[in-house]
């Protein structure tokens, strides 16, 4: 029986980092750059969200829509002004960059609202503990795996049914090829970008709502986290990214349950070592060898 | 031409002077009534009045005044307490600096300060050197007192030390909640935390009680769900949480969330709004922490003085520094009156003996470590209310 409630506490910690890991997944696959920025729009996205709930007075869902546009317009902005200059740049140049634009992010919202951190009231989502067969579930966890689960199912309907989910998956496949059927690659990147950090900030509301606290420096082990997550699955792979990402998250909460609370973060890294060192290419890579 | 720049120099000699005499601040008794002579007896105070954790250093500062007031209404043996206020901006170079300037050029015959155990250490050595008594009010490191097995003889505090919290805290769980079987959950990166569990292990097992479950978890984890699913699994009756109020409003609000009902202890490192709001309301009922004192407390020695301190601040209600601000001054003035007189060493010698002085803190007994043995308050909170419990003895 803790074996289930176990498994549940993983699943719910697992789909934050799964929406998380989509963002860093979806900006790799199409420009092979890991951005690490990106854990810092979940943070602003959970900021924004905290804002639009306290200050507007908005329900959950208002907030989280208005979150997931204000966090697409700004990791657009992110990449026009970060990323774009640097495409033909080598791709440590980039690396680098992002870790600037991370580092940016974190000591700008403290310069501007200083590093204390910040509640979200208790009331955003109808507080119950459910029972059920001896496991007690908060509502509040169902709902967030359910949001979760209905955003991913939004972002495979717009990558494999819409005219620009298309051209993600051409532009990702070959840039140049795409370049000359005519799509638009750099409107089809900053699509990617906005779309991917949509999902970091609605993984910020949610992360807000369920744990509560919130800081400036949050998006810094989530982000890592995720993009564990990310490679665990197949980095570029939608469908790995979710896997992973839930993957993590109960690996996460088995360790603890084991006793090895301290070993849990260590723990997330080894499995990045072990799939480095025995799948490279993730659990729903595709080995491609590359021609010489 | 040479008497001019004869009243030059005299002129910038008295410029520099006037401007070293402005730094003392405007509490100064005038150099005319050193330390130890004259009708006055001046006494040091070295305070966080700003920077960082000034609220604590201006909370002391306003309980010391109280005290000093009431007391010079008398006086002691016939002299009045002129305090001498420096203001150590949060800093331990300043705090140091500020010891020096107090021991050797205002001749006062104690200091009493720093809030903070870091600003605190940095004077320890002034006052060995000077042989010239200090008493922290809020200083709770061990090692303030006591550096490697050896009693710093200059020095002492009104406080509590750390691990007895922890000692606290099992007692009351065993007499008061009636617990069997207890779970500690500590922050391993907090040496304030290690210190209070490992008291409260050790006396909850010597008054016959079982440490069922240990855990600990890191400053700025967020998910405590699945320990505390194992903690659960193990069905303690209390929990003790010795851990800063950050992390500790997100254990209580996720234990309650998984079901885990049972009453959850601290230490005041749980003393902050924020924990309230992290928690929320209702996840924080049956939780209880350890702290100096309440000034819901109905003694009537605690009532007349948050009485007297409302009406001297515009009804503003005292915080455990204000409350040891205060016990700081009757500690040092007892002790001078013991004494005899104004002479640092004697007076080191009486607050070395201090015996069951009555304070609103509590009944003050030192150790031979130069600690206090004295109760301590425990606080229960009720819908994000701080309600005082009761008050437990060592």
């Amino acid at each position: 029986m803790e074996l289930v409630q176990q498994l549940v506490n993983g699943i719910s910690l697992g789909s934050i980092y799964a929406l998380i890991a989509l963002g860093y997944t979806m900006v790799y696959g199409i420009v092979k750059l890991i951005n690490f920025a990106h854990g810092d729009v979940f943070m602003v996205g959970s900021f924004m969200g905290f804002y639009s709930i306290t200050i507007l007075d908005l329900s959950f869902f208002p907030a989280l829509v208005l979150t997931m546009a204000a966090c697409a317009l700004f990791g657009v902005a992110i990449e026009r002004i970060a990323y774009k200059p640097l495409r033909n740049a080598t791709r440590i140049a980039a690396l680098i960059t992002a870790i600037g634009v991370s580092l940016l992010i974190e000591y700008g919202v403290i310069y501007f609202r200083g590093a204390q951190p910040e509640a979200y009231p208790g009331d955003v989502l109808p507080k119950e503990t459910i029972s059920l067969f001896g496991l007690s579930v908060s509502s509040q966890s169902i709902f967030i795996l359910g949001v979760s689960v209905a955003l991913m199912i939004l972002l495979q309907f717009i990558v494999h049914k819409t005219k620009i989910g298309k051209a993600m998956r051409a532009v990702s496949h070959d840039a140049d090829a795409a370049r000359l059927m005519g799509i638009n690659v750099n409107n089809t990147i900053s699509a990617t970008f906005a779309i991917g950090s949509a999902l970091a900030g609605a993984a910020g509301v949610i992360f807000g709502t369920y744990y509560i606290k919130i800081e400036p420096l949050m998006g810094i082990i989530p982000g890592l986290k995720a993009f564990v997550a990310a490679v665990l699955g197949g980095i570029g792979i939608i469908p790995g990214a979710m896997v992973g990402g839930l993957l993590l998250g109960v690996i996460e909460a088995l360790v603890s349950a084991l006793g090895y609370s301290l070993w849990r973060d260590g723990a997330a890294f080894v499995v990045l070592i072990l799939i480095l060192i025995f799948l490279p290419s993730g659990l729903f890579g595709k080995n491609v060898r590359e021609k010489v | 031409m040479k008497t001019s720049k004869l009243a030059g120099v005299v002129l910038s000699f008295s410029l520099i002077a006037g401007a070293l005499a402005g730094c003392g601040g405007e509490k100064s008794g005038g150099s005319a009534t050193s330390g130890k002579g004259g009708d006055s007896i001046t006494v040091g105070a070295n305070l966080e009045l700003s920077g960082g954790v000034a609220s604590y250093g201006q909370s002391i500062s306003e309980g010391l005044d109280l005290a000093l007031s009431e007391i010079n209404e008398k006086g002691i043996n016939g002299k009045k307490i002129v305090l001498k206020k420096v203001d150590n901006k949060s800093e331990a170079a300043e705090a140091t600096s500020a010891a020096i300037r107090l021991a050797t050029q205002d001749k006062a015959v104690a200091i009493i300060g720093a809030a903070t155990s870091t600003n605190t250490l940095a004077q320890v050595q002034v006052a060995q050197d000077n042989k010239i008594p200090i008493i922290t009010p809020t200083g709770t490191n061990p090692a303030i007192t006591n550096k490697d097995g050896k009693v710093n003889d200059y020095v002492f505090r009104t406080c509590f030390i750390d691990p007895f919290q922890g000692t606290v805290a099992a007692n009351f769980a065993v007499e008061k909640q009636k617990s069997k079987s207890a779970a500690v959950f500590i922050d391993s990166s907090s040496d304030y935390a290690k210190g209070l569990a490992a008291a409260f292990k050790s006396s909850y097992k010597k008054k016959g009680g079982k440490i069922v479950a240990e855990e600990a978890y890191v400053a700025k984890d967020t998910d405590f769900r699945a320990t505390l699913t194992r903690i659960k699994s193990k069905n303690p009756d209390f929990i003790f949480l010795p851990g800063y109020y950050e992390e500790v409003g997100l254990i209580i609000k996720q234990a309650r969330e998984i079901g885990l009902d049972v009453p959850f202890m601290g230490g005041d490192g749980w003393d902050s709004p924020k924990l309230v709001e992290i928690a929320g309301k209702e996840a924080l009922n049956n939780t209880f922490i350890t702290n100096h004192y309440s000034s819901g407390d109905p003694e009537e020695q605690i009532q007349k003085f948050v009485e007297a301190f409302k009406t001297k601040y515009k009804g503003k209600s005292p915080d455990a520094f204000a409350a040891l601000g205060y016990d700081t001054g009757y500690y040092l003035a007892d002790a001078i009156k013991r004494a005899g007189g104004a002479d640092p060493e004697k007076i080191k010698e009486a607050l070395a003996k201090t015996k069951d002085l009555q304070l609103v803190s509590g009944n003050l007994t030192l150790d031979k470590n130069h600690d206090p043995v004295k109760s301590a308050a425990i606080l229960k909170y009720e819908n994000g209310e701080q309600k005082f419990e009761t008050k437990v003895n060592p």
